[in-house]
């Protein structure tokens, strides 16, 4: 199972939102399962298209992941999938 | 302050719908995307209900997906709709509650709209967007529309269908002025005590119809301050009576010779008083927005890009601040 890590920025959002087990092997499977937990989480992560937010991260395993649009950045059973924030704004 | 939310979020338009009391903030959060906040008791708690969102494959231009990326506008939808709600956004998009704002829904019509995707393009913002939503109070199927940069827009009929309303506007930041859409009005607003004199501030100037938009005349100061600007308000009881909230230039966006001005008509626009007193004269930056700019009976409110919140207890002849240490001000509202 992949752990799910999110940026602090989130938690004034979704104040119980801490570091989650998930089963799905895709990141949409994933954040899916995350939205079950922490309804609306995603509307935050992912535009009204499914593509990540402009000033929104993910890295897997400390790599950013390359497919903004589609989230198809494979990982792995033991990957930390980590949720940030861009600093665009500085 | 009676109250203050949402500390450090940017809110891009404050809305007290005045048939139930309550209150609306449309959030502008840079990274987490556009929200929209709900407060049935003026702001004591808030809850957050689903922002307007473009349905799958929606697309702005070709190849280009469509995802709200600013809450622009926000309007009910009359005392004969009890439900409905209006809230225009960019990319364009006009959106619809028919239940108090539960849900919205894009308004087809429009968005599939023959001039969209050729003759709509950006204007203070990179992508069109619909800042000013104006429906009549005697039909309240009757609305007017204000999109940067496309024009006004009327429908006559909720929203099914639409006429182009930018007869004898101008547009001479563009290389043929005498398109059919590509206007920038900056702001669109009624007079509530006749509905068919609509007054704008453009880009361009300053425009009145006195024909539900049919058709529009130039009523700027040709050599005068009031011209440029974002902001203007018609009195509740006197649609010739107007003020406007001048800038320098489109390409000088500040005070003018730093110095605040408002400017007031009470003629239809046909001459403009300048109203300084109270108002700081020298070393002032500050412009206003196209939403900060309001008034009630004698009263007249506006807020400023420096955070300044000035009031004016008798139609601008003299002004008092109200606070000088605000954010940048997006829009501001008299709410009961």
């Amino acid at each position: 199972m992949a752990l799910v890590k999110f940026t602090y920025a989130l938690k004034r959002f979704f104040p119980k939102l801490t570091d989650t087990k998930a089963n799905g092997k895709t990141i949409p499977a994933v954040l899916q399962e995350i939205e079950a937990n922490y309804p609306g989480v995603t509307k935050y992560v992912l535009d009204d298209q499914g593509s990540l937010r402009q000033h929104v991260n993910i890295f897997i395993d400390g790599v950013m992941i390359k497919d903004r649009t589609r989230l198809s950045d494979p990982f792995g059973e033991n990957s930390e999938i980590y949720i940030m924030q861009a600093l665009s704004g500085g | 302050m009676e109250s203050c939310s949402f500390e450090g979020i940017p809110v891009s338009i404050a809305y007290a719908d005045p048939r139930n009391g309550t209150w609306w903030a449309c959030q502008d959060h840079g990274h987490w995307g556009v929200k929209l906040q709900r407060s049935k008791d003026r702001g004591k708690s808030w809850e957050e209900v689903a922002a307007p969102a473009y349905p799958e494959g929606e697309e702005v231009k070709d190849g280009l997906p469509a995802t709200t990326r600013y809450l622009w506008s926000m309007a009910h939808g009359g005392k004969n709709y009890i439900s409905r709600l209006w809230i225009g956004t960019d990319p364009g998009g006009l959106f619809v509650s028919e239940d108090e704002g539960n849900s919205f829904q894009l308004v087809e019509s429009l968005w599939k709209h023959p001039t969209r995707k050729e003759g709509w393009f950006g204007g203070g913002r990179d992508l069109p967007g619909i800042h000013s939503i104006v429906v009549d109070p005697r039909n309240e199927d009757h609305i007017h529309i204000g999109i940067s940069c496309a024009g006004v827009f009327e429908t006559t009929d909720a929203g099914k269908s639409w006429a182009i309303r930018n007869k004898g506007m101008s547009a001479d930041f563009l290389p043929d002025p005498t398109v059919e859409t590509g206007f920038d009005p900056h702001i669109v607003v009624a007079a509530p005590s006749n509905p068919d004199y609509l007054w704008q501030q453009n880009h361009c100037g300053i425009f009145r119809s006195i024909d539900a938009g049919k058709n529009w005349l130039d009523v700027s100061e040709p050599n005068g301050p009031a011209r440029f600007g974002f902001a203007i308000a018609v009195a509740g009881d006197n649609p010739d009576q107007a003020w406007v909230a001048p800038a320098d230039s489109d390409v000088n966006r500040t005070a003018i010779q730093s110095a605040l001005v408002i400017c007031r008509t009470d003629d239809g626009g046909k001459t403009w008083k300048q109203l300084r007193n109270g108002l700081p004269q020298e070393s002032c930056f500050d412009i206003v927005y196209r939403h900060a700019l309001v008034n009630d009976s004698n009263a007249v409110v506006f807020g400023t890009t420096t955070g300044n919140l000035f009031f004016s207890p008798d139609r601008g002849e003299s002004w008092q601040v109200i606070n000088n240490y605000l954010p940048m001000i997006y829009s501001v509202q008299f709410a009961d």
